[in-house]
Order: C-alpha cells, then structure tokens, then sequence
C-alpha cells in the first residue's frame, strides 16, 4: 500500500501513465475531503448500483397483477414494513417501482451524455479551432439554439414526435448541446495560439489529429464538470415531461410519470407522490453535489473562489 | 486640407459611436431577427413531423373523400415544402397563428385569453425573487463562507435539486389541505367572483383592483400566492447565488477599502456602494430569470389548474392540437428571445467595460 502510495506521488514520475495516475490520485485525495461532494458522489454511486440489482432489490414487480377482491384489499395501502413506501391503485409496490423506475434516469442520463455534450464539443471546438467563417456560422446557430426555451420546445417536439421515452430524451438533447459548444469554443480560443499547438502542426500533423489529439483532452475537464452539473437539470425536465405525460407512458415505472399519477390523490393517499418525488430530488442533489465537488477538483481556475 | 480634416473627424466620430452605441442595438435586433427566423422553421419543421395527418386532425376522419381533397388544397398542402413555409412565415408576421381543433377559437384570441395569467403569476414570481432573493445573496457574500452563507446555498441546492410540480404538491398537502392557508389550487378565483369580475387586463389582480372589488382581490391573492410563491423559488434561488458572487467581486475592491478608511459605516458600503455597482449585472440576470419563470410556469400550471399559456400548451398536446402547441410555443419562444437579448442588450449598454 505504502509501496503504492509513494509510486503514485512520485515528484519525478518515470512514465507518462505514472503521471497521470498520480495526478488523478491527487484530485482524488482533494474530492476525499470534501464532504458534501464525497455525498454526491455515494448518491450517484447508489444510483448505479440500484438500478444495476433493480430485479434483486425490488420485493416486487412493477405490477402486482391482482384484480378483484385481492386487488381492493390491496390497493392504496399507507407504507408499512410490507410495503414501505405504500400501494398505489393498482396494487403495485410502490418501492419496487422507484427502485425499477432507477434504471430510467439512468438510461436518460445515460443518452444524454452520450449525445449533447459530444455534439456540442465537436461544434464548439471544431468552430473555435478554424476561427473565420466557420466560427461565425456554427457560433450564430449555437446562438440561436441558445436563445429557445428549453422545456416548452421540449414540449413541442415531444408532441411532434410522439409521446414516449425517445423523443423526450431527443428533446433534452437537441435542446441542451449549444451550452457545452460554447464552452468547447471559449477553451479552444485559449488553446489555439499555444506553442505546442503550433509544434504539433509544423511536424505536419492533420487538423483532426490536432483537434482531437491535443484540443479535445484539454477541454475535457471543463466539460465533465458542466455535464455533471447540468444533470441534475436534466433529470428534472425528463420528470417534467414524464410529469405532462410526454415521457415514458404507465406503466413504465418512470418517475416523473408516477408523480402525475399520483397528484390525483395527493389529499387522501400522499405517499403515491411523495415517494417518487424524493427519489427525483435525492439523485439531482447527488449530481449537483457530485458536480460542486469535481469542479473543484478538475476545475483549477474556479476552486475555492465560489 | 481642412475639409479632409473635418471629414476625419467625422468618420471617426461615426465609427466610434457605431462601436460604442450602435453596435450593440445592431447586434440586438439582427440576433432577434435571426433567432426569431430559426424558431420559425424550427416550428414549422415540427409541424410537418407530426405523427397525425393535419387535414383529419381538421376535418375529422369520418368526412367525405371530397372534402378531404378540398382542404388540402386549402391549406396549401399542396404546394411544394418551400413555398408552404413561406406562406407560414406570412401568416405568424400577420399575427395568424391559425384555428385551434380543440378550442375552435383562432389561436391568436386563445392566447391573449391565456398568457395574462402566465404574466401575472412570472412577474409576481419575479418580485418576491427581487424582494427575497437580492438580500438573501448580499447577506451570504457579507458573511462569506459563515452558517449565513452555508444556509443561502443549501436553500439555492435544494431548489436546484427538488422537482418544482413536485414540492407545489406538498405545499397544497401542508398550506392547502392541513393549514388552510391559501384557496383550493383550482384556478385563479373562486366561483363566485369569476362570473362577476369585469375583464380588463385579465390579470385578476390587476383587474380586482380596477374594479375595487376587494373581496375578489383577497380571493385572487389566496390563489395566486402559493404558486407564486414556488414558482420564485427558483428565482429566489438562482437571484441570491449570483447576488452573492456580484457582491464578493465588488467587496473585494479597493473603492471599498477607501470607503472604510474614510470612514463610512458598514451598512452604507455595502448597501449603498456595493450593491450599488452590482445593480448592472444584476439586471441582466433579473431579464433572464424572468425568460425563465415564464417557460418554467407551465408544470406549476398544471398543478394549480392554472388557465395560463403552460397548460393551455398541454392541453393542446394531449388533444394533437398543432395550431395551438406551435402558436405557444412561438409566443413563449419569442418572449423569452426578447427577454434573453434585451439583458445581454442591457449589460453592453450599461457597463462601460465590456466592448
């Protein structure tokens, strides 16, 4: 252990990869003692995990599948240790439904990562590294997508293309990618006129070879820390949609979807909303925390200003 | 040699005052054309994607063949992709947002019905933002990084992090059903003062006032309270965390160090030099927190019933009423354009260091 620890804090590295382990043990150790992003952190965590054992973790299905007589004794019954968060109409286990529901935002959060950010890198450092034209017209569409509501075109798309779990992350996504563009061009402007930039291409190297060899990585940090913040935002507008019945439709276990269904018998039967919404607000807190905390790692310019 | 002198002079002072005083006005209102040009077309382009065929969404399934040929051709479906969106753009500039399937109404009438309450419940929003949120944020940053500055920023984590149609319902569980607090989350006024209330401005607060009817004003203000109150939650929020920023960039300058030296009391520093100088950017950021709570309204609308653009908008998604989501939609879209323009307008104007 010892061995390892004096390995990755090394004042002379021997290889590049010792290097860089050393430095993210450091951002590590910095992330460590923070506690509230270390809270973050453990949400997210639990989140995976979660929704990765949702079938062993949940007591029930999704559906309890009683009808009759078994389904009246069953149903809207307040949280018990058989139940512990409830019934709802249906009978259905409302705890099993949140821990299956997990799987949903993670597969919106998932979808999300993997599409905004990486379309808004491509466009803002592609736009800031020729500059001219390019920049001009990239950067004025990148406005223009700025300048829309987000949720209410949202809206209009996921009516546009149906309602369901699809189209609303499409939604999010064609709506959320100018902010990470303009981002990518801000650090790619502080970059472009750096000396090894200039090293690299007079040894003839192509500009995609320079873009995504030695613009992208650096800009990287700054992205990871917005995507994480951003998050939570985002997760909040996939439950708003699935709230406006736009989202994943019942029985999908989705849990903006099963806040709607529960907001008509928020007076007498409480828990069919409470609970979901709980779920919501602790994973968008744990992204926000898990955000705070990467920024002052990742982030050097900002830390301990804010 | 003199006219040439004069001549000069003159261009430059043109330039120069193009750099400084009209540029930015150029800049505002070819980025609103074009902004507003690209929600167009993004509009348009949303149309045509639309899962159902617009001329049954019209004219129902059931009509005969030949009435179906006949408004297609009427509405210009026809015609090639070009020259239809052509004709749309004409239409949205003349104010003709088309006819609403569900309402029967032009579009038009149904929006200038619904967005006063939308209006009414975002500005409210807003103040209680300015009134809560501006104190909140000069409160933390004078006791940087003290409990006071900890509890500002947990309350701005916990609404950045809580589901707002969410929390509105328990707010109508504790401050409706178990306080009793405020009035029913159905609409804006109780029956009955809705029939009897003359309509002016149709913000019911404005016009229970006008009309001097003050038992409809309390009833108004027990509706409007709660939802506005959560809508500025977010306000609140995001107002007291830049407030906070603003204020720690201007306390950290030396203008205060000499303030304090010449001995000017704490409270005039802070809230009159300080805040003072943090008024510029904070306007801006005012502008787009509006632009905001008026997208955002839309979920608490729905939970309160409320009968603003929001819901109207939902409403008309749930029915495949096209007219109604695009003509919302263009007219939150081109408000908020406006708004978000306007503070990045207002910032270049009023502060003198950026170009």
């Amino acid at each position: 252990m010892t061995e390892l620890k004096g390995w990755l804090l090394a004042e002379n590295p021997d290889s590049r990869t010792q290097a860089a382990f050393g430095r993210g043990y450091l951002g590590w150790l910095r992330f460590y003692h923070n506690p509230l992003a270390m809270i973050g952190f453990v949400i997210v965590l639990t989140l995976l995990l979660i929704a990765l054992f949702a079938p062993y973790i949940a007591p029930e299905g999704i559906s309890s599948g009683l009808t009759g007589d078994a389904l009246k004794n069953a149903r809207f019954l307040p949280p018990s240790a058989e139940h512990w968060f409830g019934t709802d109409g249906q009978a259905n286990d409302v705890f099993s439904r949140i821990v299956i529901g997990s799987r949903i935002t993670l597969v919106i959060v998932a979808l999300v990562i993997f599409t905004a950010p990486i379309l808004g890198f491509i466009i803002g450092t592609v736009s800031g590294y020729f500059g001219g034209w390019v920049d001009i017209l990239l950067m004025r569409i990148t406005d223009v997508f700025l300048a829309f509501p987000k949720l209410v075109l949202a809206l209009a798309l996921a009516a546009a293309l149906g309602r369901g779990l699809e189209s609303a992350i499409f939604a999010i996504a064609i709506t959320s990618w100018p902010a990470y563009a303009r981002l990518a061009r801000a650090e790619t402007l502080t970059i472009r006129n750096t000396d090894y930039l200039a090293a690299a291409k007079l040894q003839g190297a192509s500009h995609w070879r320079l873009i995504s060899g030695h613009i992208m990585p650096l800009c990287l940090s700054s992205l990871i820390v917005r995507v994480t913040l951003d998050m939570a935002g985002i997760i909040l507008t996939a439950a708003g949609l699935g709230f406006l019945g736009l989202g994943a439709q019942p029985p999908t276990p989705e849990w903006g979807a099963m806040i709607a269904e529960g907001r008509d018998y928020i007076l007498s039967y409480w828990w069919l909303a409470t609970f979901p919404g709980l779920a919501i607000f602790t994973v968008a807190l744990g992204f926000n925390l898990l955000g705070d905390g990467l920024r002052d790692v990742l982030d050097p310019k900002s830390g301990g200003q804010h | 040699m003199g006219s040439s002198l004069s001549k000069g002079s003159y261009q430059a002072a043109l330039s120069s005052f193009y750099t400084k005083k009209a540029k930015p006005f150029i800049h505002f209102f070819s980025m609103l054309a074009m902004t507003f040009f690209g929600l167009l077309l993004l509009t348009f382009v949303i149309g045509r994607m639309m899962p159902t065929d617009p001329v049954i969404a019209v004219i129902g399934d059931k009509a005969p063949e030949a009435l179906y040929q006949a408004t297609y051709i009427e509405m210009g479906l026809d015609k090639p992709i070009i020259t239809q969106f052509f004709y749309y753009l004409n239409g949205v500039l003349h104010g003709d947002l088309g006819t609403s399937v569900r309402t029967a109404n032009l579009v038009t009438d149904d929006i200038l019905n619904y967005f006063p309450a939308t209006l009414e419940l975002a500005t409210l929003a807003t103040i209680f933002g300015m009134l809560i949120g501006i104190p909140m944020g000069v409160i933390a940053a004078v006791n940087q990084n003290k409990w006071q500055d900890n509890l500002v920023r947990i309350f701005g984590l916990i609404g950045h992090s809580a589901p707002i149609f969410w929390l509105a319902m328990i707010a109508i569980v504790v401050f409706y059903q178990h306080l009793d607090w405020v009035a029913a989350p159905e609409g804006r006024l109780s029956v009955m003062y809705e029939y009897t209330l003359p309509k002016v401005t149709n913000m019911v607060l404005i016009d229970t006032v006008l009309a001097q009817d003050w038992g409809a004003f309390k009833d108004a203000f027990a509706h409007i309270i709660l939802p506005a109150s959560l809508l500025s939650y977010y306000s609140i929020a995001y107002l007291s965390r830049m407030t906070r920023s603003f204020m720690l960039d201007q306390l950290n300058q030396e203008y205060v160090i000499t303030a304090r030296v010449k001995g000017v009391s704490e409270t005039a520093i802070i809230w009159k030099h300080a805040l003072g100088n943090a008024w510029v950017p904070l306007i801006t950021v005012i502008a787009l927190t509006y632009a905001s709570l008026l997208e955002g309204s839309v979920l608490t609308e729905i939970v309160f019933s409320w009968p603003g653009l929001g819901r109207y908008i939902t409403d008309a998604l749930l029915a495949a009423d096209m007219n109604a989501v695009l003509g919302g939609t263009i007219v939150i879209g081109f408000v908020f354009i406006l708004l978000n323009l306007t503070s990045d307008l207002l910032y270049k104007v009023f502060d003198p260091r950026v170009k």
